[in-house]
């Protein structure tokens, strides 16, 4: 144990946390909506991420020709792969996951199947998915080519803030406010709330159900894409079951603040990235996925329904 | 606007919930369906508007078959359910409750302001708390929204599930003076109830159900009056019986 790690470090290890935290935020929306909606947990979202990293390092190497040997680049072209690159990476994690729900869900439940076969349904997506890559890949991880330079922004007293992390911190936090006011505000958004406190009652107010799940898929799936990309941007690297982790830690990060509940992932996704950075450095980095679920244990102890779960409850009298 | 169900069979896993009901609802009338718990009303109401599956007859709207278009086509063409218990969304406001309402209306915004003013004209109460959540309102104002939220589909007709349950008695006779007002201005009602001698009293015509099937059917003046109705419905028959 080196708690002196702690004071020493603070600050790299804050930003560290927080550029974890909000990747985990984002996929946490991912699992959250569609449990807003369908009481379903979608296993298949960690896939739905994966291919969305695969989706940026495509992109980045065929459209824009990066290879691993190529310069970072600069200015206008360096803006303009970057948004295509994030694009890309929405607009698949977000086709494949009105997909998923097409396929692996929709007819079971026109068919009245209980939860617990969509359940299986959505383990086996997420099989199919991540064992294709895998057949693809020959098991291989792919390295993203480097086409933002990590330089620091600025240094104070020698604790630096890199532009990737500053990237992932901002663009989570600008994904997470859009998804919320979407949801708040706009009509659809309300279709979706109407939807997550009553499947019948909306139904009865001349909502669309189906139109409205795909479009509550859709909308998880842009944003777990988005994630994809900041994920890429950090970490450069990627491979068939990278989403296995990452959505295991996001679906805890989504129960620790209350599933099916906005707030709740942002909160969630945050705490479980700080906690990891945090005890993997006092506790040495072996201990990083303990860490996870020790946090997810002990919130649940305390409260049952997860940090927000009380407002869920509220939403679903 | 006509309203005819035929035959109609409707199933929840193997056991028959109802069993092979007919009736019709005309143009401007207010029907009713009475009967005791389990009798079948609230399945007989959730398969008119689509929440339930047809498992055998039909449902005729304005004479197309009904029976098979999912549940948002059918608050399109006019039917529009006030649910049991009142199905207010917690988390949203007043106007919020009001406004899904109309949500697949496509000249929403024009018809907006219109019917908002409608509906709180009929319940002033509303009008106050239009800011407030609906998970916070009293079982009278909250069944005032959900017959407020109804209306603001514009229906032809409106099914009403038990308005009366668990509210004060005060507070039933002001639910059932605006549902005859609602009637009056035009719009056909369809209305199951616990509450037999209100209903029977507001009602032009009544259907009474045991088990899942139509043992009566009448004018609702004549069940009123009607000895065997009233010792099994209005609690007061054993006097008249005798």
């Amino acid at each position: 144990m080196n708690f002196s790690v702690v004071q020493s470090q603070f600050f790299p290890l804050l930003i560290n946390g927080l550029a974890l935290g909000f990747i985990y935020v984002l996929i946490s929306v991912g699992y959250t909506m569609v449990y807003g909606v369908l009481r379903l947990i979608n296993f298949a979202n960690s896939e739905i991420f994966m291919l969305g990293t695969f989706a940026t390092i495509i992109v980045s190497r065929t459209v824009f020709k990066f290879d691993i040997n190529s310069q970072p680049s600069h200015g206008m072209k360096l803006l303009i792969v970057l948004l295509c690159c994030l694009l890309a990476a929405m607009l698949t994690s977000g086709v494949v996951a009105v997909l998923v729900e097409l396929v692996a869900y929709r007819r079971l439940r026109s068919r009245g199947t209980n939860r617990l076969g969509s359940l299986i349904s959505a383990i086996g997506t997420s099989i199919v998915l991540s064992e294709g890559v895998r057949l693809l890949t020959h098991s291989l991880p792919e390295s993203s080519p480097r086409v933002l330079s990590k330089f620091y922004i600025f240094t104070i007293h020698g604790v630096g803030l890199r532009i990737d992390q500053f990237l992932v911190i901002i663009s989570g936090a600008l994904f997470f406010f859009a998804v919320d006011r979407f949801v708040k505000l706009t009509r659809i958004g309300k279709a979706i709330r109407a939807v997550s406190m009553s499947e019948e009652n909306s139904r009865l107010m001349g909502i669309n159900l189906n139109r409205v799940i795909s479009i509550t898929f859709l909308v998880g799936g842009l944003v777990t894409g988005a994630a994809a990309f900041l994920y890429e941007t950090v970490y450069e690297t990627t491979v068939f079951n990278v989403g296995f982790n990452l959505g295991i830690a996001a679906f805890t990060a989504a129960v620790l603040g209350g599933i099916g509940n906005l707030r709740g992932a942002f909160y969630g996704g945050l705490t479980l990235g700080l906690a990891e950075e945090f005890f993997s450095a006092v506790l040495g980095t072996q201990w990083k996925e303990v860490t996870v679920f020790v946090v997810l244990v002990l919130v649940l102890l305390v409260r049952p329904n997860g940090l927000f779960g009380e407002a869920i409850q509220q939403s679903r009298v | 606007m006509h309203l005819e169900i035929k035959d109609l069979h409707v199933h929840y896993g193997k056991i028959e919930a109802i069993k092979g009901i007919s009736v019709v609802v005309e143009q401007g009338e207010i029907v009713t369906l009475i009967g005791a718990n389990g009798a079948g009303k609230t399945t007989t109401l959730k398969t008119i508007s689509g929440l339930r599956k047809v498992t055998g007859g039909s449902i005729f709207f304005d004479g197309q078959d009904i029976s098979n278009l999912p549940a948002h086509e059918r608050v399109e063409m006019g039917i529009s359910q006030v649910p049991e218990g009142r199905g207010i969304f917690p988390g949203m406001t007043v106007l919020e409750n009001l406004e899904i309402g109309k949500y697949f209306r496509k000249n929403r915004g024009a018809e907006m302001a219109e019917d908002l003013d409608r509906v709180y004209t009929l319940f002033p109460r509303l009008k106050e708390r239009t800011g407030q959540s609906g998970g916070t309102l009293s079982g009278g104002e909250q069944q005032m929204l959900a017959i407020g939220r109804g209306l603001m589909a514009r229906p032809k007709v409106l099914l009403l599930d038990e308005p009366s349950m668990g509210l004060a008695p005060m507070m039933i006779q002001n639910i059932f003076n605006i549902i005859t007002e609602i009637n009056k201005s035009g719009t056909t009602i369809l209305l199951v109830e616990q509450n037999a001698q209100q209903a029977l009293q507001r009602a032009d015509r009544a259907y009474v159900l045991e088990t899942g099937k139509v043992v009566k059917e009448a004018k609702a003046s004549d069940l009123l009056n009607d000895p065997a109705v009233r010792a099994a419905y209005l609690g007061t028959g054993a006097e008249h019986a005798v």
